[in-house]
């Protein structure tokens, strides 16, 4: 098709191809530019230095001890003269009291979220949701206090022989201390459902449970999926709870009633003593710093393979 | 025909009744478990606090905030440990805040989509879900050791602000979207450079969540023990810093840098894990000291964010 | 082809064989067209046509967005240069044509500091300057009487139409060459839209205007000349009242008479 154009009454010219030079201006921009993608890449150069840290003192111990003992021994006695490197007893440490925290908080933060999202008034919400994340906001070395002086004396009620020290009062303060993490990522994610699958239940004669449960839960598991990683994650990297009530005694058991390090306490005790820069016994805290990551990493990488799974697009 | 008498009955029947009835006492229980489970945790945190006001609320006086720890109980106090926070903080912040403000800026304005933009938004993500301590393990064998910047505050502060930052570019981050392209066009449209639209204007419009962000990150960070006791936190420091000005030119000092540090949750954790009850004492007053702070810092979070709220709404 | 008759009118800006990309998309397909100093020229056409695309191609918007790329030239007089160009600081393109908005976007300042923003950042900090500046332009913008005695109040508290009018006199405080209007009152009431058609018809005195609409009443009241766009490409570009009573092309005339869009 032909345009209908009128005709261009001035005589063409040749076309220039700047107006003025802003040269000064233009350098500052990039300058400032360059400043702010230094910033950016600092957080690159953390993860660089954190696995660079981890890998270079591990690799100085794996050179002393053999992977095979480090991953099958029974025994975590490192600083004995008869010196065992299993870390298998710090692992089950860390998988007990994260088991404890995860019955308590998964149960409790879904049907908080569960309530909070489909139940609850918007000013009950408002109201309830800032006090419920005062509940991450304690400072955890507060609740390792909590841990040691209040739950372990209350849960002695009912097992008199319980030890002072036990993963099972840890285990259920970090499950409490992650509540808000797990409530608050779900509910963010059952209230992005769209109201008309909601709709669509209520005018089936569905009641309301039956909708959070049949429809609004299913639809937002992606995102729960991502809530309860989250908290995994918390009860795994906990220290200061499992430091001070669970004990600093590398055990290798699962029966929560009983004292045992974690990884992470594990650590907190050697940092405590004066162990020489360099030494098999500095490098042991390195080598268990290594296993705690890819452990969190394990998780991570399986939440977000299951939160694909359950991707939802509306 | 039969079938359609069948339905027509069944809709009428007292069965249908029945069930109705049923679902309905079901979902009245599922909300009344909903608002039971939120109770509880709420009653936990009301636990916590009264737990540790009743041990420790006694405690507090004004000897023991201005005295130095002790061997007796009663003549110890959190001098040390309560200045050290005031600076460690200070630190952390000039750390964090700078750096997780740039690279949020760069992210969200500046960065093309680019493999590269896309490595720090992933690695971002992951450095939120590293647990803290491997973050002292990593200053641990990088700040202590490599840089010899010795067990000293300013170690302790770029650790915490490495710790934060990804919080601090996350919170940053959503701020900043939330201010509404069109706005940014207007800037440019009147021939605003890239920096100057920021600065002017993306900036100063998501200030408010910006603040928010940077202060619930510093409450984690006021709270924080486990990485500070891995890069060396004494618990037992009987004087004070180096004062930050001096008689003579240029009249600030820096040595207070690479003194030794405690903080006040490395004092209680320090209290609590002692076996006599009347340092647990001790560690109760600590805690509510530290826990006024964070509840604090989180009160005037909120307060900013409803604030700002208010005044700027799109 | 008949010549418009353009003995009383200077030439400001005109594109030439002007493609545009949205990545691999082509949005606009070969336009060339004239903009006339101390006139107003409508772009009419149905949604999607790619008049809005084309406006933005005038103040390099499309630079803020990855992936756009542009093919042709825009050339601006009376410097005759290709302001679409690889070379051409899209900064300075903007220091002088301004731009209004489809819904008003005023700045969450005070109604001085909108009004000032434009010579804050061509470095005029003089508070005598500004105070000259932003008077002029509130007075173009017939926003002067009614904002006078709260110049410091919030822009986000005046009305859609007042927004609109504040977001004129902060495009005219820059003193533009070539004053852009995207759709301007698609966001505004009846009584609003016609104080900004209004507005429009008066500052053309001043300054060449392009104004998109798909309003086509608006562009009969307010142009001097129309483009039809269709599907990326210019059907028909003439004098307003021969495009409303008389197209040449058939498809124009469908279009002005309501049979689509």
């Amino acid at each position: 098709m032909e345009a209908h154009i009128a005709e261009i009454p001035v005589e063409k010219q040749a076309i220039r191809t700047s107006l003025s030079p802003r040269l000064v201006p233009r350098l500052k921009e990039k300058a400032i530019e360059l400043l702010l993608q230094l910033a950016a890449f600092t957080s690159v150069a953390i993860t660089l230095g954190i696995v660079g840290v981890l890998a270079y003192e591990s690799f100085h111990f794996f050179q002393q001890v053999s992977v095979v003992d480090f991953l099958t021994d029974r025994q975590w006695t490192p600083l004995f003269a008869d010196a065992h490197y299993g870390i298998l007893s710090l692992v089950s440490g860390t998988l007990v009291t994260t088991a404890v925290a995860l019955l308590v908080a998964i149960p409790m933060g879904s049907l908080i979220a569960i309530y909070l999202s489909e139940y609850a008034s918007r000013s009950l919400r408002e109201f309830v949701k800032p006090v419920l994340e005062l509940l991450s906001a304690v400072p955890t070395v507060v609740y390792g206090y909590f841990a040691l002086l209040f739950v372990t004396p209350a849960l002695k009620q009912i097992w008199s022989d319980l030890p002072g020290f036990n993963m099972l009062s840890a285990g259920l303060v970090i499950g409490f201390m992650i509540v808000p993490y797990v409530s608050s990522v779900s509910e963010d994610a059952m209230r992005a459902v769209p109201v008309y699958l909601r709709e669509g239940a209520f005018a089936l004669g569905a009641t309301r449970m039956q909708t959070a449960l049949r429809v609004v839960f299913p639809s937002a598991l992606s995102g729960i999926t991502a809530a309860y990683v989250l908290g995994v994650s918390r009860a795994i990297g906990e220290t200061m709870v499992v430091a001070i009530a669970a004990g600093m005694q590398p055990t290798l058991t699962l029966n929560p009633l009983e004292p045992a390090a974690t990884m992470t306490a594990y650590i907190v005790q050697v940092s405590l003593g004066d162990l020489p820069h360099g030494s098999v016994g500095y490098q042991t805290i390195f080598a268990t710093g290594l296993m705690l990551l890819l452990i969190t990493l394990l998780f991570n990488i399986a939440g977000h393979a299951l939160k694909k799974r359950y991707r939802q697009v509306y | 025909m039969r079938l359609k008498n069948g339905i027509a009955k069944y809709i009428k029947s007292t069965a249908l009744q029945r069930r109705i009835m049923r679902r309905k006492g079901l979902d009245r229980f599922f909300a009344f478990e909903g608002l039971f489970v939120m109770g509880v945790a709420l009653l936990v945190l009301f636990a916590l606090v009264g737990q540790l006001a009743a041990d420790g609320a006694g405690r507090l006086s004004w000897q023991f905030l201005t005295s130095f720890p002790s061997r007796f109980p009663a003549q110890a106090g959190i001098l040390t440990a309560w200045i050290g926070t005031l600076l460690v903080m200070l630190l952390t912040a000039l750390t964090a805040i700078p750096l997780g403000i740039g690279a949020a800026i760069y992210l969200e304005e500046y960065a093309a989509k680019s493999w590269l933009t896309e490595v720090i938004e992933i690695n971002i993500a992951n450095l939120a879900g590293v647990p803290s301590i491997v973050y002292g393990l990593m200053a641990l064998g990088l700040l202590v050791y490599e840089l010899h910047l010795g067990q000293s505050f300013l170690t302790a502060g770029l650790t915490l602000g490495m710790l934060i930052l990804p919080m601090v570019i996350i919170a940053t981050r959503e701020a900043i979207r939330s201010v509404p392209p069109a706005v940014r066009e207007a800037a440019y449209a009147l021939g605003a450079t890239k920096w100057q639209t920021v600065r002017d204007h993306v900036l100063p419009y998501s200030m408010g969540g910006i603040l928010t962000g940077m202060i619930l990150a510093l409450s984690r960070a006021v709270g924080e023990t486990a990485p500070l006791i891995t890069v060396g936190a004494l618990s037992f420091i009987a004087f004070l810093p180096h004062p930050p000005w001096q008689g003579t030119f240029p009249f600030v000092s820096f040595e207070w840098l690479f003194d030794p540090f405690t903080v006040m949750p490395i004092q209680m954790f320090n209290w609590v894990s002692r076996p006599q009850e009347e340092f647990h004492v001790n560690a109760a007053a600590a805690g509510l000291i530290l826990l006024a702070m964070s509840l604090a810092m989180n009160a005037v979070a909120i307060v900013i964010r409803a604030r700002f709220r208010k005044r700027i709404h799109w | 082809m008949k010549a418009l008759d353009v003995s009383q009118t200077v030439l400001k800006a005109e594109s030439r064989g002007l493609n545009f990309f949205y990545g691999v998309a082509q949005a606009l397909h070969g336009l060339t067209l004239p903009v006339y100093d101390r006139c107003v020229t409508a772009l009419i056409g149905p949604s999607g046509c790619g008049k809005t695309t084309y406006l933005r191609c005038f103040n390099r918007m499309h630079d803020l967005y990855p992936g756009n790329r542009y093919e042709g030239a825009v050339i601006l007089y009376p410097d005759r240069v290709n302001i679409v160009g690889a070379e051409v600081d899209p900064i300075e393109v903007r220091m002088r044509i301004g731009m209004v908005f489809q819904k008003p976007n005023p700045f969450p300042k005070s109604i001085y500091e909108n009004v000032a923003y434009g010579m804050r950042i061509r470095g005029v900090s003089s508070k005598a300057d500004l105070d000259m500046v932003v008077e002029r332009a509130l007075q173009e913008a017939a926003l002067w009487g009614e904002v006078k005695d709260r110049l410091q109040a919030s822009a986000m508290n005046l009305s859609g139409g007042q927004q609109q009018r504040l977001c004129i006199a902060r495009a005219l405080a820059t003193s533009p060459e070539l004053l852009l209007f995207d759709e301007p009152t698609s966001a505004l009431d009846p009584t609003a839209t016609s104080r900004i058609e209004e507005l429009v018809t008066e500052l053309k005195q001043k300054v060449a205007i392009v104004i998109v609409t798909h309003n086509m009443q608006q562009a009969a009241r307010v142009s001097d000349h129309t483009a039809f766009m269709y599907e990326g490409r210019l059907v028909e570009f003439d004098r307003t009242e021969k495009m409303f009573t008389n197209p040449s092309v058939k498809l124009t005339e469908d279009y002005v008479t309501g049979r689509f869009g």
